[in-house]
């Protein structure tokens, strides 16, 4: 939801990449608020459960359904991993932080107020790092982080005329996450939704599905002339996927720069964006927007954080995915964009180094990122669900480095492995599949493809890279398990090429 | 049997203990002492079968030597409190046939202890009030009237129904709540003694809340003894309670050693307010003097905010209320009221399920936590509250009880004051910043005016000394002598 009092104001100096109006170069400006679903079995106030998936109205309390005389009662675990979040947004953790009232009438809401933080969050700034393709990063400053509760649902597809409402979300922990206007493109927002979500996954504090609505963004946009001073921004509410968020922004620069350059003016307002037509829609005005009447709540004392606990917290945070891409290319001596795609989901990074352990550290970043990865967007598969295991993966790339299967071969045992299963040892021994090393039949192999093309000898001593003929041949006699380096060497020497 | 409906909790226990009489017999003697009294308006509804099961299951403890702390004592419980499976209205249409499935965390206690409920008590609306006027379920009437008058008087409010069934003979004793005098303004008119304890002494938990900052839960009975009984185990460390406090609950009754000898009991000069009916002055006078001749010294002590209590509270309560009260809307319980649409739903059931003067503060409370107001005055008024709790503060630190009168008057007439909010507003202007400070405060019956009215004196105390309350207040009600028993008028 709307912070109100998040200040506009970027800490970016550099111009991003422009966008072409009828009146010249256009800057997209960019800042996010993303609700991340708290990772917590219950919700925020109520003992109530937070799982995902129960038939409606299954987890209800009376705090949540509002009734009279109930009180919120905090979650201490649920700040825990806010602030958890926040040390791993390296930002600062506020050790006094206040629950405020938002007060406004909607069905899904049953108090008729939703607590949140306002003017005091307990996570204040931070930064977030985002590599982007082509080698550059650049860093999204963090507002604040607060936490507050989900709202209901309503349900408008179950009776003819009425609309029924499913409170199971009602009261689940959100924390707010709110970046400074430091985004300059659609790519660059999609990015930092990615970085983020990868940031709250290895700190296991959101699982960051999307499709379930643990993680949503509401995408503040704006156009300006570079250099010149913001401009009036909309908020498109609820984008629930990377993909639709770089749509959004795009659509919305455009519609921007088509009104201004038409002689109009932006009104600052709430947009929805309609992902079946790939359109954002005016949803509200600023003059129809609500006035929250935010207060304190009574019912809540101010949440005060001890320094020893926030230690304690700071103390137990996992490697993060910056830390973890600077480790993989000083110790693996890994590209930064290698490391930068293994280190993209915990469970990859981690499937990586258990591939390398005491092997050849690049070739098996290649043989992940590749052949595995590529076989897993292919199928549209999470690494959890890879048919071949980190010690499979492993035995292959030690069986390329030992030299007893060729990259094509160890290309041919991977597909095995994936789709049969098996030790890739055992494939290789069972199948025949060792790479020939034995110089003598390289020898006879190679003496017999010479002397069965004369003519092409003929042809090859005048044009030296017909040799790579020859070398094809001979492969293809010993079923390419030949090494492939001695045959090449061998047919250049029989030919004086 | 009649005279069971006069004893004071303390005398019952005993009597239940010693077998005296059952608690069968206590309880019919009440149910039919609340039947008479239907005149009086007292309850909203009336739990007799309730009742005489718990003085069944009461006797039964009794006889095997297990009773608890209240075994078998017949109160009433005022009707914003939750209890489980019994109509809870809080006095307003709005909330229309709803029966909560849980109970809140002191009538628990008081159930635990062996309580019996005889019904739930009538008040103002959403505890909005002085007089008990504003509750829908029409108001409760004083048992007292004024010498040679049958003119009908207010029991004060918003524990309406509390003070007037005590005060009536109609129950041992009864629950209330005070967010701005709600206790103390109607014990005093009724002339009988309330204490609203600390800010978080007891627990908020199932009590329909009014102003959650202020809004606190206390006993209404006929002797000071008596509320300091019910107080012990009213009170509580509730962990559903964020804002009640961890904090052990002092045997009250022993600490009410009847020494005060050397106690140094400040007198606020700003209580002396302008308009003050000499009545009033001269009773704080005796107070004085009764204090004093029990070897307690007086302070002259000021506290400087006071005259901005009032408005403070009229800010900070129904900005509170406001947010509070936006959970009644057709949904999910009490009264619905069909609209075209949602929206329609929602204002249909609002207006006509909330009376005026909860209409009026919900419309005040949301004014002034509006975009562009919120400053000026919700948040002035909140650093106001700070400067009376300051106020306070400093008073203590040269005294250690204060004493003031407990309300600028006595009863009044029904409808005498209900065209007037500002008049009914200025009821609690002895009695709001107490709960602006989150103070503990007692009122105590201190004799009949010139025409036979009852009159209090409240005792303020420090934060959590409620036992230094009962203490003085039992001085006080020594020195001031048993009230006469209002004429039973009422009784068909």
């Amino acid at each position: 939801m709307t912070t109100a009092v998040t200040a506009v104001h970027t800490s970016r100096a550099d111009t991003g990449p422009l966008i072409e109006g009828a009146t010249g170069k256009w800057e997209v400006i960019v800042g996010m608020e993303v609700h991340a679903q708290v990772l917590s079995k219950a919700k925020l106030f109520s003992g109530a459960s937070a799982e995902f998936g129960a038939d409606p109205n299954e987890h209800v309390s009376f705090v949540d359904a509002a009734m009279p005389g109930m009180l919120p009662v905090i979650n201490k675990y649920c700040v825990e991993q806010a602030v958890k979040t926040g040390l791993g947004l390296k930002a600062a953790i506020n050790h006094r932080s206040i629950f405020d009232r938002k007060n406004y009438f909607y069905p899904d809401l049953p108090a008729g107020y939703q607590i949140s933080q306002y003017k005091h969050p307990v996570v204040g700034e931070g930064v977030v790092i985002v590599d982007l393709p082509g080698g550059k990063s650049i860093s999204v400053g963090i507002e604040r982080l607060h936490l507050e509760q989900d709202a209901g649902k309503s349900l408008h597809d179950q009776h003819p005329d009425q609309s029924f409402v499913d409170l199971n979300r009602a009261g689940v922990a959100l924390m707010e996450i709110v970046s400074r206007p430091d985004l300059r493109s659609s790519e660059e927002a999609a990015a930092y939704l990615k970085k983020l979500r990868a940031i709250l996954r290895y700190l296991g504090t959101c699982d960051g599905n999307m499709e379930e609505g643990s993680m949503r963004a509401d995408v503040n946009v704006s156009v300006r002339k570079p250099g010149e001073p913001l401009g009036t921004r909309c908020e498109i509410k609820n984008v629930n996927s990377m993909r639709f968020v770089a749509q959004a922004v795009d659509y919305e620069a455009r519609r921007q720069i088509d009104v201004i350059e038409g002689g109009g003016k932006i009104n600052q307002e709430t947009r929805l964006f309609d992902s079946k037509k790939g359109e954002t829609r005016s949803m509200r005005s600023k003059e129809e927007a609500h006035d929250y009447r935010y207060f304190p709540d009574p019912d809540l004392l101010p949440l005060e954080l001890e320094d020893a606990w926030v230690q304690r917290i700071k103390g137990s945070l996992p490697e993060l995915p910056d830390d973890k891409k600077d480790r993989f290319m000083r110790d693996y001596g890994l590209s930064l964009y290698d490391a930068g795609v293994l280190i993209s989901e915990r469970e990859s990074a981690d499937f990586f180094e258990a591939v390398a352990k005491g092997r050849d550290a690049k070739l098996a970043a290649n043989w992940v990122i590749n052949e595995l990865f590529g076989r897993l967007n292919k199928e549209d598969k999470s690494i959890g669900e890879s048919p071949v295991s980190a010690e499979a993966m492993g035995a292959i790339v030690s069986l390329i480095s030992d030299g007893t299967i060729s990259g094509k071969i160890a290309k041919d045992v991977f597909e095995i492995a994936w789709s049969e299963g098996g030790d890739p040892a055992a494939i290789v021994e069972k199948r025949g599949l060792k790479q020939v090393t034995d110089m003598g039949a390289i020898e006879a192999a190679v003496d017999e493809v010479i002397a069965a093309n004369p003519q092409k000898v003929e042809q090859a001593k005048a044009k030296p890279t017909l040799a790579g003929w020859f070398v094809g041949q001979v492969m293809k006699a010993t079923g390419g398990k030949a090494n492939p380096q001695a045959v090449n060497d061998l047919v250049k020497k029989k030919l004086g090429v | 049997m009649s005279d069971l409906t006069s004893l004071t909790i303390a005398d019952a226990r005993e009597g239940l203990r010693k077998k005296s009489f059952s608690a069968r017999e206590l309880t019919e003697a009440h149910i039919k002492a609340v039947e008479k009294a239907r005149a009086l308006n007292c309850f909203v509804t009336e739990t007799p079968e309730i009742a005489l099961k718990g003085a069944e299951e009461a006797d039964k403890r009794i006889a095997a030597g297990s009773a608890r702390a209240l075994e078998g004592i017949p109160l009433g419980i005022k009707d914003l409190f939750c209890t489980k499976g019994v109509l809870t209205t809080a006095g307003s249409h709005i909330l229309d046939g709803f029966q909560p499935p849980y109970e809140s965390t002191v009538t628990r206690n008081l159930f635990d202890a062996g309580v019996v409920m005889l019904g739930k008590l009538n008040m103002d609306e959403f505890a909005m009030g002085s007089s008990n006027e504003t509750s829908y379920h029409k108001p409760v009437i004083n048992p007292w009237r004024r010498k040679g008058s049958n003119t009908p008087l207010v029991p004060g409010g918003s524990s309406g129904g509390s003070a007037a069934s005590v005060a009536g003979r109609l129950v041992l004793g009864a629950t209330g709540t005070d967010t701005g005098g709600s206790i103390r303004q109607p014990a005093a008119v009724t002339g009988i003694v309330g204490i609203k304890p600390t800010y978080g002494r007891c627990s908020r938990w199932g009590i329909v809340a009014f102003a959650s900052s202020l809004d606190q839960a206390g006993p209404m009975a006929r002797t000071v003894r008596d509320c300091a009984i019910l107080m012990k185990t009213m009170a509580s460390h509730d962990p559903m309670d964020s804002t009640s406090v961890d904090l052990p609950v002092p045997d009250y009754e022993a600490a009410m050693t009847g020494d005060i000898k050397g106690l140094k009991v400040g007198i606020p000069k700003e209580y002396r307010i302008d308009g003050m009916p000499p009545e009033i002055e001269e009773l704080w006078q005796k107070g004085i003097q009764w204090l004093k001749d029990a070897g307690a010294t007086m302070v002259d002590v000021s506290l400087p905010h006071t005259k901005y209590a009032l408005p403070a509270y009229y800010i900070v309560a129904p900005a509170e209320a406001s947010s509070n009260l936006a959970r009644y809307d057709g949904v999910r319980f009490g009264l619905r009221v069909p609209g075209k649409d949602i929206i329609s739903m929602y204002e249909n059931t609002r207006a006509a399920g909330f009376g005026r003067e909860v209409q009026r503060r919900v419309l005040i409370g949301t004014y002034v936590l509006s975009a562009g107001y919120y400053d000026a005055y919700y948040l002035k008024a909140q650093k106001l509250r700070t400067l009376i709790a300051r106020d306070f503060e400093d008073a203590y630190k040269k005294c250690d009880v204060l004493l003031t009168p407990a309300t600028p008057g006595p009863a009044f007439g029904i409808a005498e004051k209900t065209d007037d909010p500002i008049a009914m507003y200025l009821n609690d202007v002895f009695t709001v910043t107490v709960n602006l400070a989150g103070l503990p405060g007692i009122s105590v019956p201190a004799g009949l005016n010139r025409e036979g009215l009852p009159l209090g004196l409240q005792l303020i105390g420090k934060a959590f000394d409620e036992a230094t309350l009962f203490r003085v207040g039992e001085v006080l009600e020594k020195a001031a002598g048993p009230l006469p028993r209002p004429t039973p008028w009422w009784e068909v």
